[in-house]
């Protein structure tokens, strides 16, 4: 099991205005942006970062737009930074918004550059990116997958063409002369991660062979992987192995039990902020099919339902409601999440045990995404929690077998298919 | 919308099947609808029809007409469907109407061929760029609450309850598919075509722009702009509406539509208001 760690940079600083106004996103003003308090947040992410290399843990940033939950606004430029100042980190950004950007190829070339600079540490991550960043990217919302799935084909061309110039003239993008300089170091490409939270997006990426990565998916993801994994069987393709699949929970690790806990309630910040976000931003026309929409309709939603809470379900099925809103009392604690799948906290020894629970169900994680830091967590919190988790965590995860697991997907995936 | 798909006929155009209402006698009138859609149970249609023969078909994508990806990019396309349309239908000596976005259509239509009109009528119509780089012409629908949607689109806004829970799954289906396409059409350039209000010069008929003298969505102003690239063109103010006067105002806009293009009918009558170039 390979491990990266993520952050979101969130600007914490302006999260005590949450509860004035109705939107962290989109629409609240970067008057509450401090830029040296922000200099001092994005320092101390990338610093960890650089820890990471050392630690023997890998790097995953993301990007988000117009956004206090979230300062990194395009994920190459911290892979960019990284890529000097580390040596053996992968360096994974999940994701590009493929379908927000309107030139692809650009983006094939940046990535080709950096993955000449790092010697081949690039991982090539695509999302379809979150509702709320159609307005800042002034994307059309409507055929949105159509228009992700044509980026990806164009890049990946792009990153594997070497004979000279292509042509593309697609519904959406239109080149004629496509021939990137630099090509990738690795060969014939890095490899391509997409995320997904749906039975659709699993096929689709099985389809293809990619890594198929689930945020905050909790136990579902099971169900996900299956998916992938049938789909793949159905192709005529062997049983996907572990490093196929990849799963980002929270962690909070600590010497005692409650120094794991308080650090994941910090980094549960991630929960409390990231649903405030102004109606009409949640749901733009066309994002959701239209036999979606008109269930949200019966149901007297023309809109979002802003900032109320992110929806997590726990093993045994209870709903959790984690409320938005700085330190909300919703009664939701770190053992809820750990019961929720999104959370993996305690003492080393426990969050090793939460963690093989959850491979164990899943049917094998061959990559680990651990978000060591959030919300309002110190940089010296984010410090010890990674090198705890480095030290103390890692090296038994490095080493186990993941074969039993393997095996029961194997079954279960061929019982539902008989 | 729609509370007796009955009263809609499918037919194909241009191998693009979609539905459309038909009603009345009289002089043809081509009705091209919002976002809202046809409502042939609604006052305004039922007023309408009293005078015209009334053809409002539903555009492709939205409500349950289909909409082919690979011939409809942009509104320039639903353009083009709908001279194909009057070709089919053998529509002519009509009059061309339009609402909102219908009357965005309307103006793209007219542009390109006003050959089977006798008249256009423009009520609220989206679809041009007036403002500077950093003026917005139309409010920015997308990015406001419901509740200030409602505002801005009624002069009443206590009129615009609508209980989603008791609609049929259909109708549903076909307000979510039309918000949709609404989207996919108007969403960059946002609501307008940047070069149509310089070929409006080419509308070479009698023109008549209304305008709810409350619209939130698109002011009076841009109305009046509207109507002044238009030749000869005649703007009329309707009061106590916002963006939707026939909605709001049926029997003022049927008075004015009438006396505009059907004269002669018996009934009709004529306001002061008007602003006429």
């Amino acid at each position: 099991m390979d491990v990266y760690h993520f952050s979101e940079q969130p600007y914490h600083a302006a999260w005590e205005q949450a509860g004035e106004v109705d939107s962290l996103r989109v629409t609240f003003p970067n008057e509450h942006c401090d830029p040296r308090v922000a200099a001092d947040l994005v320092n101390e992410r990338l610093d960890e970062w650089v820890l990471c290399d050392e630690l023997g843990l890998n790097i995953m940033i993301n990007e988000h737009h117009s956004s206090a939950t979230c300062l990194s606004n395009s994920a190459m430029v911290p892979i960019a930074m990284l890529a000097r100042q580390t040596k053996r980190a992968r360096l994974l950004a999940l994701g590009h918004p493929i379908a927000n950007r309107p030139d692809p190829v650009r983006l094939a070339e940046e990535v080709a550059y950096i993955d000449v600079v790092s010697r081949g540490r690039v991982e090539l991550g695509f999302v379809k990116g979150a509702p709320y960043e159609i307005s800042p990217a002034n994307a059309n919302p409507v055929k949105i997958s159509a228009r992700f799935w044509d980026a990806h084909d164009l890049i990946l061309k792009a990153l594997t063409t070497h004979d000279g110039p292509f042509n593309w003239e697609s519904e959406f993008y239109d080149y004629r002369q496509v021939n990137i300089w630099p090509r990738p170091y690795q060969q014939p490409r890095p490899e391509v991660w997409v995320t997904g939270g749906s039975f659709g997006t699993a096929t689709d990426v099985a389809e293809r062979g990619h890594r198929f990565a689930t945020i905050l998916g909790g136990w579902n993801a099971q169900k996900l992987f299956d998916a992938y994994r049938a789909r793949r069987l159905a192709h005529g393709h062997d049983f996907p192995a572990p490093d196929r699949f990849a799963y980002c929970a929270l962690v909070g690790v600590g010497r005692t039990e409650a120094e794991g806990h308080r650090r994941a309630e910090q980094v549960a910040g991630y929960f409390r902020t990231t649903s405030i976000v102004g109606e009409a931003f949640v749901n733009p026309p066309g994002y959701m099919p239209p036999q979606g929409n008109a269930q949200w309709l019966k149901k007297n939603q023309t809109r979002g339902r802003a900032g109320s809470h992110f929806p997590v379900t726990t093993r045994d099925g209870r709903l959790l409601r984690i409320g938005s809103g700085h330190g909300s009392g919703d009664g939701v604690g770190p053992a809820d999440l750990v019961d929720a799948g999104i959370a993996f906290t305690g003492t080393p020894d426990q969050v090793y045990d939460q963690i093989v629970e959850l491979d164990e169900h899943v049917g094998g994680i061959g990559n680990l995404l651990i978000m060591a830091h959030g919300g309002d967590m110190s940089h010296a919190d984010a410090v010890d929690n990674l090198t705890l988790f480095a030290t103390e965590v890692l090296p038994r995860l490095r080493e186990r077998d993941q074969s039993r697991a393997v095996t029961a997907a194997m079954e279960r995936v061929a019982a539902a298919h008989v | 919308m729609a509370e007796q798909p009955a009263a809609f006929e499918q037919v194909e155009i241009a191998g693009v099947k979609i539905e459309l209402a038909r009603a009345g006698d009289g002089p043809t009138l081509l009705f091209l609808h919002s976002v809202d859609g046809v409502d042939p149970g609604s006052q305004w249609f039922r007023l309408l029809a009293q005078r015209f023969h009334v053809i409002a078909p539903w555009h492709p994508g939205f409500g349950h007409s289909e909409l082919p990806g690979d011939r409809f990019r942009d509104v320039g396309d639903l353009a083009l469907f709908y001279l194909e349309l009057v070709h089919e239908l053998e529509i002519r000596d009509a009059v061309l109407m339009g609402a909102s976005f219908g009357g965005w259509l309307a103006a793209e239509v007219a542009v390109r061929s006003a050959a089977a009109f006798t008249h256009l009528v423009l009520a609220d119509a989206l679809g041009i760029k007036v403002g500077d780089r950093e003026s917005r012409d139309v409010a920015d629908v997308f990015a406001i609450s419901q509740e200030e949607l409602t505002a801005r689109a009624y002069h009443d806004p206590g009129r615009r309850t609508r209980d989603y829970s008791t609609m049929s799954d259909r109708d549903l289906l076909g307000i979510a598919r039309s918000r949709e396409a609404y989207a996919y059409f108007g969403w960059k350039p946002y609501m307008h075509d940047p070069t149509l209000r310089p070929w409006l010069r080419r509308v070479r008929i009698p023109s008549l722009v209304l305008w709810g003298e409350s619209d939130g969505i698109v002011t009076p102003d841009y109305g009046r702009a509207y109507a002044a690239a238009i030749p000869g063109a005649r703007f009329e103010l309707v009061e106590q509406a916002g963006h939707y006067p026939h909605v709001e105002q049926p029997e003022r806009v049927v008075e004015l539509v009438t006396a505009f293009a059907h004269p002669d009918s018996a009934l009709a009558g004529v306001g002061s208001t008007s602003e006429e170039r």
